[in-house]
């Protein structure tokens, strides 16, 4: 069985094609659609690598990852973040909650390949 | 100063004494014969006169210079400066106001695009379904082994996508273009009265029998700015010229016997074209003729009243379709102009749009005539027919590709 990936996103049709990437490519993907419990369902099964969405139904994905890092102890976990928003102030938020890499909407299949395999190796 | 009237000494210069008071609080500037004869009449120094108005000048210079912190004029100077070159004084005053206010719109249009929700949430969404749709089509372009299953749920989800995309650009170019929406405007006069309008439904029942327009504009005065307020006072006055030349029993009565052919009804009631199309596009829909939309331009093209019928917007902003048949008549002045129109959208709608230009003489040789032209708009039910001719909101915003009317790319990317 292939490395695990988290894939939080309330996009039905974005969580199909990236699982199907990553899903080809090896890894294992186990997806939520919703912000409300996240925190709960990333510790209840840690993955190798967590792809998070930012604007989430229930609680953003800056909030979930800066609980994980700051309440839960979750520093190691590798973090990708997807959001339709790519202004510097935006950035800046990810990097303070603590995200390894960002990505922004409209994003390749590549782009997101690439950031889970090197996330994935790190 | 020496006892006399304000009314009085209005009456001596032969100016209005709205236009004293103007003078009176700096509001206009004083100079020439009429300084001299406000002088002679006071029995003062014509400087005195303009000292006030000098003093308001001088503050606004001092001003312009603190808004810059690296300034290099010479403050102590100010006053020298806008004794000995007062015109440019002016200027420069002028210029300052007029940076500040464009400042202001600046500001107000950065404001919205970063706090308004409603763009920013489509906006979202629209890169969403981008993400989801390029995702789907580079997992079927890229070749491979793909289960049969999984190719129809990615065309699928191509399909749908699409779509959504569709409406959503839709929903925000309707948005961005709305005319009844005052809280998305930045406050332009034009817009304020349009908003204005259409709240009213461009109808006036108060306007139409022997009207008095003045107390028309004064009951509507605490609802708009003093420019806006001064705009439909001339659209009220034209309202009512119309009411009078083709009162509505008279319209009417030409509606049942013509239904909508305003060539016909402008005939059989000798009255002017455009007039029969303004007063359609009041009348028309509570006479059975269904909704109706009207746009009006002058004499440079610019759209100087616009009713918006839904699936035909009118830009807000810059230039609209030179393709409207409001510009064929335009150019063809006194010729009425009848064309089935299409408006791009999920499907083309198809409208029949009347128009006309009508131009309006001068005696002063030395003046251009000025024109308006007029068009009516009425939505036809069905899909477009192949014959009928494709027009769009403005370029900006127009998909339609390879148009021999394109005056700048289109922000919906072709």
């Amino acid at each position: 069985m292939g490395k695990r990936v988290l894939l939080i996103e309330d996009e039905p049709n974005i969580i199909e094609a990236i699982s199907f990437i990553l899903s080809r490519d090896g890894w294992t993907v186990e997806t939520h659609a919703n912000g409300h419990d996240a925190v709960d369902v990333v510790q209840g099964n840690l993955p190798d690598v967590l792809i998070l969405d930012v604007m989430l139904p229930g609680k953003s994905g800056y909030d979930i990852l800066r609980e994980l890092r700051a309440h839960h102890g979750q520093t190691e976990l590798p973090v990708l973040m997807l959001t339709a928003r790519g202004q510097s102030k935006d950035r800046d938020l990810a990097e303070q909650a603590g995200v390894n890499r960002f990505i922004t909407k409209p994003f390749s299949n590549a782009e997101v390949l690439d950031a889970v395999r090197d996330l994935g190796e790190a | 100063m020496s006892g006399i009237r304000q009314a009085e000494l209005a009456r001596r210069v032969d100016i209005s004494a709205s236009y004293l008071n103007l003078i009176e609080h700096n509001r206009r500037r004083i100079g020439g014969k009429l300084l001299l004869d406000i002088a002679a009449i006071l029995q003062v120094e014509p400087s005195l006169l303009t000292e006030g108005a000098e003093a308001a000048l001088i503050a606004t210079l001092r001003e312009a210079a603190s808004d810059h912190r690296d300034s290099v004029a010479e403050l102590d100077k100010v006053d020298e400066f806008a004794g000995r070159f007062p015109g440019w004084a002016a200027l420069l005053a002028d210029s300052r106001r007029r940076i500040g206010s464009l400042e202001h719109a600046v500001q107000t249009l950065s404001d919205r695009m970063t706090h308004d929700p409603h763009l920013a949430a489509s906006l979202h969404e629209m890169l969403t379904s981008v993400t989801s749709i390029r995702s789907a089509a580079a997992i079927l372009a890229d070749g491979g082994d793909i289960e049969p299953e999984w190719q129809d749920r990615f065309h699928r989800n191509i399909n749908e996508d699409s779509a959504r995309l569709a409406d959503i650009s839709r929903a925000l170019v309707q948005y961005l273009d709305k005319v009844d929406d005052a809280s998305a405007t930045i406050g332009a006069p034009q817009d304020e009265l349009d908003a204005f309008l259409a709240q009213k439904g461009y109808c006036f029942p108060e306007l139409e029998d022997a009207a008095d327009v003045n107390a028309f504009v004064r009951a509507n005065r605490e609802a708009l700015s003093a420019v806006a307020c001064n705009m439909l006072g001339m659209i009220a006055k034209r309202y009512a010229e119309d009411a009078a030349d083709l009162p509505k029993s008279q319209l009417e009565a030409a509606v049942r016997a013509h239904g909508l052919n305003p060539w016909a009804m402008s005939q059989a009631l000798q009255a002017s074209p455009d007039l029969v199309l303004r007063r359609l596009a009041v009348w028309g829909e509570a006479m059975g003729l269904g909704p109706l939309g009207l746009a009006v331009c002058d004499a440079s093209g610019t759209l100087v009243l616009r009713k918006a019928i839904v699936d035909f917007p009118f830009p807000r902003f810059g230039s609209a379709c030179p393709l409207l048949p409001l510009f064929e008549a335009l150019a063809r002045p006194g010729y009425p102009v009848e064309r089935v129109v299409s408006m791009p959208g999920q499907t083309e709608k198809p409208f029949k749009a009347f128009a006309v230009c009508r131009i309006i003489l001068t005696d002063d040789p030395r003046m251009a005539s000025l024109s308006q032209t007029v068009m009516l708009l009425a939505p036809l039910n069905g899909t477009a027919p192949d014959a009928c001719q494709p027009v769009g909101v403005s370029c900006q915003i127009c998909p339609r590709d390879g148009c021999r009317a394109r005056r700048e790319p289109s922000i919906l990317g072709m």
